[in-house]
């Protein structure tokens, strides 16, 4: 189970060429299914179609034709409202800040972990993975009074710094877990062959085993920042001011003031996703890349 | 693997074949790797392993949050026993696995046999690629904003009603997430939608890995495709199946912001969820020593969990590999 979590642009690439007969006998199921996939997929664009719809119309207009009419005029004062009601540019901000420290303290922490589990083979090693891989699994709940309550006390509190460190061990116990399995099937030869040349264990992990490793540790870095990107528990309890939340936790708490009306709640949703799509369509390739690698052995 | 394929530059020895050092010397070359876990393992018993025995402690307490918690035994656990919005939240979280992993699976298992098989074979790839896309869209946004979305859309006067009404059934009109009898079956429709994409995904990459004489050889032998599909499909991509059973029934188990979103646990606490009953028993009612023993209980559950799924997964290698 490595990065299968993503689309791989070819994986639907056909493998083998279909004897003429069966084409012939199934000519009209194939349609069916065709028609039928369709159908189901559509349906699932429904929700972002009333999004759409909703989120460029006046609150007059919506009282008047319902969630379903078309608008009668192209209205962004609900977006341009939601944009400066909640300051969005700042919450676009911190919840980059987040997602990006985040990835990129977490790559770190779990190459220097899986460095040390896979290639140094430290003693108990297979308990230390298994550890991490549970701790991937622990209920935030089970962490987040101690941790809220601590964080009141050392200041950290209310600070994109606490969510930052909390994120980065979470993410790397995954990160761990998945990188020390890769590394337990370096090639020993290459770390010898450095280690003779007079390289040190420093060394080695910057020029030997990173480079090598850099395809994965992309994917990993693209996983941690969208799964940061998109948490809510954990800022929700950490971040209760406009200066420090992220954009989940914004949306989410003017939902709970009943303030927004629909059209407003359809353009603040729909610039919240605008973000989380793009992520999805810039890293696409890079990811379909990384998990071609991960599936070749 | 990755690995070798990126294997150049200078670092590329010329001398690969050498001996392993002995027995000694790698003994003590391996305690300097010590070093390297410190920083990682700080953190982890800073962020994760005090906490958690922090979370214990305080299970084993009465506490608001402010002075010092009072030790009370297992009280906590024994009152939990007889709270009934603790078994409710429970028995909830079997709706929520029955929408978050069965139903996804087995619908994630036809979907992607489907788009792969069908789709992907007898139409072109970019059909099945961007059919593909759409279900796995809601799997990229942040789950909390879909389920604001998805609150609109399900309120008295949202778009679903008014659907209802355009295509003239607008006696079935209701309140989806205010009504007790409604509001589960609801939030449950909602939670198949956001996790669909994630099997159909993972069943196509792993569909790539079965090798195409196997059916072949079936078709050649006269079997139909559904029991191709049954004999090899299923089999071939037993362990993405075992992946994505157990990361969606942690997934359930854990499910959090969509029920924060949708309904906060009500009507009647119909959806609440044992991590959500923990958030309003920290948060709203302050008392951190009952939340803590739920969230105990549920990090229990879950080890055990995801050590029978494990338990599981190895005895089945094991098995293939003796056949």
């Amino acid at each position: 189970m490595t990065v299968t979590l993503t689309p791989a642009e070819n994986a639907v690439t056909p493998r083998r060429p279909q004897p003429v007969r069966d084409r012939h006998h199934r000519g009209a199921s194939r349609w069916i299914v065709l028609v039928l996939v369709t159908l189901g997929a559509l349906a699932m664009l429904v929700p972002f179609v009333f999004m759409l719809l909703n989120a460029f119309k006046s609150p007059g207009d919506y009282s008047t034709g319902g969630p379903l009419s078309w608008p009668t005029e192209f209205y962004t004062k609900g977006l341009r409202n939601y944009w400066t009601q909640v300051d969005f540019p700042l919450k676009l901000w911190n919840s980059a800040l987040i997602a990006g420290s985040v990835a990129v303290l977490g790559v770190i922490v779990s190459l220097l972990n899986a460095y040390a589990l896979g290639i140094g083979r430290v003693r108990g090693r297979l308990w230390i993975v298994g550890l991490f891989l549970l701790a991937n699994m622990l209920p935030q709940e089970s962490l987040i009074y101690p941790l809220y309550y601590v964080a009141k006390q050392i200041g950290l509190y209310n600070t994109q710094l606490s969510v930052i460190i909390i994120f980065t061990v979470i993410q790397s116990a995954f990160g761990t877990y998945l990188l020390a399995s890769v590394l337990g099937t370096f090639p020993r030869s290459l770390l010898e062959a450095a280690a003779l040349d007079g390289a040190g264990k420093w060394r080695i992990l910057w020029r030997v085993v990173f480079p090598n490793l850099r395809p994965t540790l992309a994917v990993l870095l693209i996983f941690f920042f969208i799964w940061t990107w998109n948490e809510f528990l954990i800022p929700l309890v950490m971040l209760i001011d406009n200066s420090t939340q992220t954009i989940p936790v914004a949306l989410a708490s003017l939902q709970g003031d009943r303030l927004m009306d629909a059209p407003t709640t359809n353009a603040g949703a729909l610039i919240s996703l605008v973000p989380a799509i793009l992520f999805f369509l810039i890293f696409q390739r890079t990811l379909s890349r990384g998990i071609t690698a991960g599936a070749e052995k | 693997m990755a690995l070798s394929e990126t294997v150049a530059g200078p670092e590329r020895p010329a001398t690969s074949t050498e001996p392993t050092p002995t027995g000694r010397k790698r003994r003590s070359g391996n305690a300097g790797y010590w070093l390297y876990l410190l920083p990682g393992a700080v953190l982890f018993v800073l962020v994760i392993g005090a906490p958690l025995v922090g979370t214990l402690y305080l299970s084993l307490t009465k506490w608001s949050g402010v002075g010092d918690p009072t030790f009370i035994g297992l009280d906590n656990y024994r009152n939990l026993l007889q709270d009934e919005i603790f078994w409710t939240s429970f028995k909830n979280t079997l709706a929520m696995i029955v929408a978050m992993v069965v139903v996804p699976t087995l619908l994630g298992l036809v979907l992607a046999a489907a788009l792969f098989d069908v789709i992907g074979r007898k139409f072109k790839p970019r059909t099945a690629a961007a059919l593909r896309a759409a279900f796995y869209l809601p799997q990229v946004l942040p789950v909390v904003v879909a389920g604001i979305v998805w609150g609109w859309i399900l309120r008295p006067d949202g778009a679903f009603n008014s659907l209802l009404d355009a295509i003239g059934l607008g006696a079935l009109r209701h309140d989806w997430l205010g009504d007790p009898n409604t509001a589960m079956p609801s939030v449950m429709a909602v939670m198949i939608w956001v996790q669909i994409g994630y099997p159909v995904v993972v069943f196509m990459a792993a569909l790539q890995r079965v090798d195409p004489e196997l059916y072949e050889a079936a078709e050649v032998d006269g079997a139909n495709w559904f029991r191709r599909f049954r004999a090899i499909t299923l089999a071939q991509i037993r362990p993405e199946t075992f992946v994505v059973a157990l990361t969606c029934t942690i997934a359930a188990l854990k499910v959090f912001g969509p029920v924060f979103a949708l309904t906060r646990g009500g009507p009647e606490n119909t959806t609440n969820v044992p991590s959500y009953f923990a958030y309003y028993t920290f948060f709203k009612k302050l008392q951190v020593g009952y939340g803590s023993a739920i969230s105990t209980v549920l990090t229990l559950i879950i080890i055990v969990v995801a050590v029978v799924f494990i338990w599981l997964q190895y005895r089945n290698e094991r098995q293939d590999r003796g056949v």
